[in-house]
């Protein structure tokens, strides 16, 4: 029986918890070992920078890197934007093109359409049905004046996984033009899907420690070295990490960071055959209700992610029956807006799947009795707002909905 | 979001939902909205010979203050006249339910659908009241 006073979290998506062990190893670098890790001339300054500096050790052996290619940031989305400004910027007298995808993050979209307004054209390439970007049509959209393509891991909000070896060995190829730059963005794939950057032909890769239990404020750059690739830096003043990114680090964040990554490395095995076990549980739980879609490839996917519409009850007033449960209808980025996730209508659901859509993400401490909880409410909920809806009545009624001609506002 | 508890109240316990039978006498409904704006209301009058609004009923696709405008709506219009009901409007609405300014549309489409029920009552009623004799006004 749930008992506390929060609501259980099925929102891992959007944010983790700090991982206790991860907040340990972070506190004494706020209040006892307190350098900065520039300063080099005692040893406040060289304590600091040797924690700095396994950090980062820790992250590339995550992702099988060399420590010298990880360059830290407040965050993914600095790193996107460091990565795709930085690198169109720095290549854009070989051409002013950009390919990326429509269901792309914002941080990435909104890069995008930040550089348009400077000059640069960008394809925004519609994905498949379930959510995977066609490897055809990302290769007939590359141009020999395109120099940089973007394509994120794992989805947010569907959970996923794109083919970046596949991505990748297309951009290294090229399209007669030399290779063009490939981005990615691993937010969402850190501690979830295995990495390696040895096999990867991938250019740069943004992190984000707050989605593998870390803390919020931190991330990382990788910008590989061999082939070499170049950044005109974003945020400038004192030259730090091999002057791509001046500021001065925060112990703290940067030794939690590679805390959590290295938990994450040694846990992430035997982690996803929990969580797939779970998620599963949820979905078995929930598989009796009539019309009910999940959104995006099932097989491709994260473990910890479940998408489902439920036709003909509006998502908001949804979660509002279930507020014993944390959970987000379209990603935490559209919540403010009105508008269906962009996302779902990317995948060519219609506007009132869109609405529809509920995403559980599970993670480190879900446990069974919390699916069994939320099993137990979602069906109690739905027969109740199918009770309100006349969509559902209609349907019901064997009215086709896409005939009726509807008084919008 | 904190939803206000009259929004929350009505959520939790929402009046006169569901529908009237299809050949009960002196029912009308109002139908507002599209799915793809995510919010539809379905609003069934029943209106006695004297022309006073007996009961009501609703059914709302949408988020949380759209269900609560229409249930709200329902009890409003009860015991009241149609041109009473075509005098709720949307802000009255607003304010009962204390909505943020990002929900208001739904206190409008809840008017809207008064509007919509009472245009159908009026349609369908409009043959009778031509052939009414003036009994009450002679």
């Amino acid at each position: 029986m749930h008992t506390s006073k929060l609501p259980i979290y099925f929102d891992y998506s959007a944010t983790t918890p700090v991982d206790p062990r991860v907040a340990e190893v972070m506190i004494p670098w706020l209040t006892e070992h307190f350098g900065n890790p520039a300063s080099r001339s005692h040893s406040y300054g060289w304590e600091a920078e040797e924690a700095v500096e396994n950090a980062r050790a820790e992250v590339a052996k995550l992702v099988n890197c060399d420590s010298k290619e990880i360059i830290w940031t407040s965050g993914a989305t600095e790193s996107n934007n460091l990565a795709i400004k930085g690198a169109a910027q720095f290549y854009q007298a070989r051409g002013k093109h950009i390919v990326t995808v429509k269901t792309e993050h914002k941080a990435v979209l909104d890069t995008c359409r930040e550089l348009e307004r400077h000059g640069f054209e960008v394809t925004y390439l519609d994905p498949e049905p379930d959510g995977l970007v066609d490897l055809d049509k990302f290769r007939a959209a590359l141009r020999p004046d395109t120099i940089i393509a973007s394509v994120m891991y794992v989805n947010n909000e569907i959970g996923v996984i794109q083919p970046i070896a596949e991505l990748g060995e297309i951009c290294r190829q090229g399209v007669g033009n030399g290779a063009i730059i490939f981005h990615v963005d691993a937010a969402q794939a850190t501690g979830k899907v295995l990495i390696d950057l040895q096999k990867l032909k991938v250019d740069l890769m943004s992190f984000s420690a707050h989605k593998t239990y870390g803390p919020k404020g931190i991330g990382a750059l990788y910008v590989r070295r061999k082939p070499r690739v170049r950044l005109e830096a974003q945020m400038h003043g004192g030259g730090h990490e091999r002057g791509l990114r001046s500021g001065t680090l925060a112990t703290h964040q940067i030794a939690g960071m590679g805390e959590a990554f290295r938990i994450a490395r040694l846990e992430m095995a035997a982690e996803n055959e929990r969580i797939r076990m779970l998620r599963d549980k949820l979905l078995d739980g929930l598989g009796g209700i009539e019309e009910i879609y999940v959104n995006g490839d099932m097989e491709r996917r994260v473990p910890h992610n479940l998408n489902i519409s439920f036709n003909f009850v509006e998502g908001e007033s949804l979660i509002m029956g279930m507020k014993e449960l944390a959970v987000s209808s379209g990603s935490a980025c559209t919540s403010a807006s009105l508008e269906p996730s962009y996302v779902l209508r990317a995948l060519g659901r219609n506007d009132e799947l869109a609405h529809s859509s509920i995403r559980f993400t599970l993670g480190r401490f879900s446990t069974a009795e919390d699916i069994e909880f939320a099993v137990k409410l979602i069906r109690e909920r739905i027969g109740k707002l199918r009770e309100m809806s006349p969509l559902w009545e209609m349907f019901k009624d064997g009215v086709d909905l896409n005939s009726v001609q509807w008084a919008a506002h | 979001m904190a939803y206000s508890d009259r929004v929350l109240d009505h959520y939790e316990n929402p009046r006169n939902v569901g529908s009237f039978g299809k050949d009960e006498e002196g029912v009308a409904t109002g139908m507002v909205g599209a799915p793809a704006c995510g919010d539809v209301m379905k609003l069934q009058i029943k209106v006695g010979p004297n022309g006073i609004i007996q009961d009501a009923r609703f059914k709302t696709y949408g988020c949380g203050s759209a269900i609560a405008s229409s249930s709200l709506v329902t009890e409003w219009v009860k015991g009241k006249s149609l041109d009473e009901a075509l005098g709720i409007k949307n802000t009255h609405i607003a304010e009962e339910l204390a909505l943020p300014p990002v929900k208001i549309h739904c206190s409008i489409l809840a008017e809207d659908a008064i509007k919509a029920a009472i245009a159908d009552y009026k349609a369908k009623h409009e043959d009778a009241q031509r052939t009414l004799p003036k009994a009450a006004n002679a």
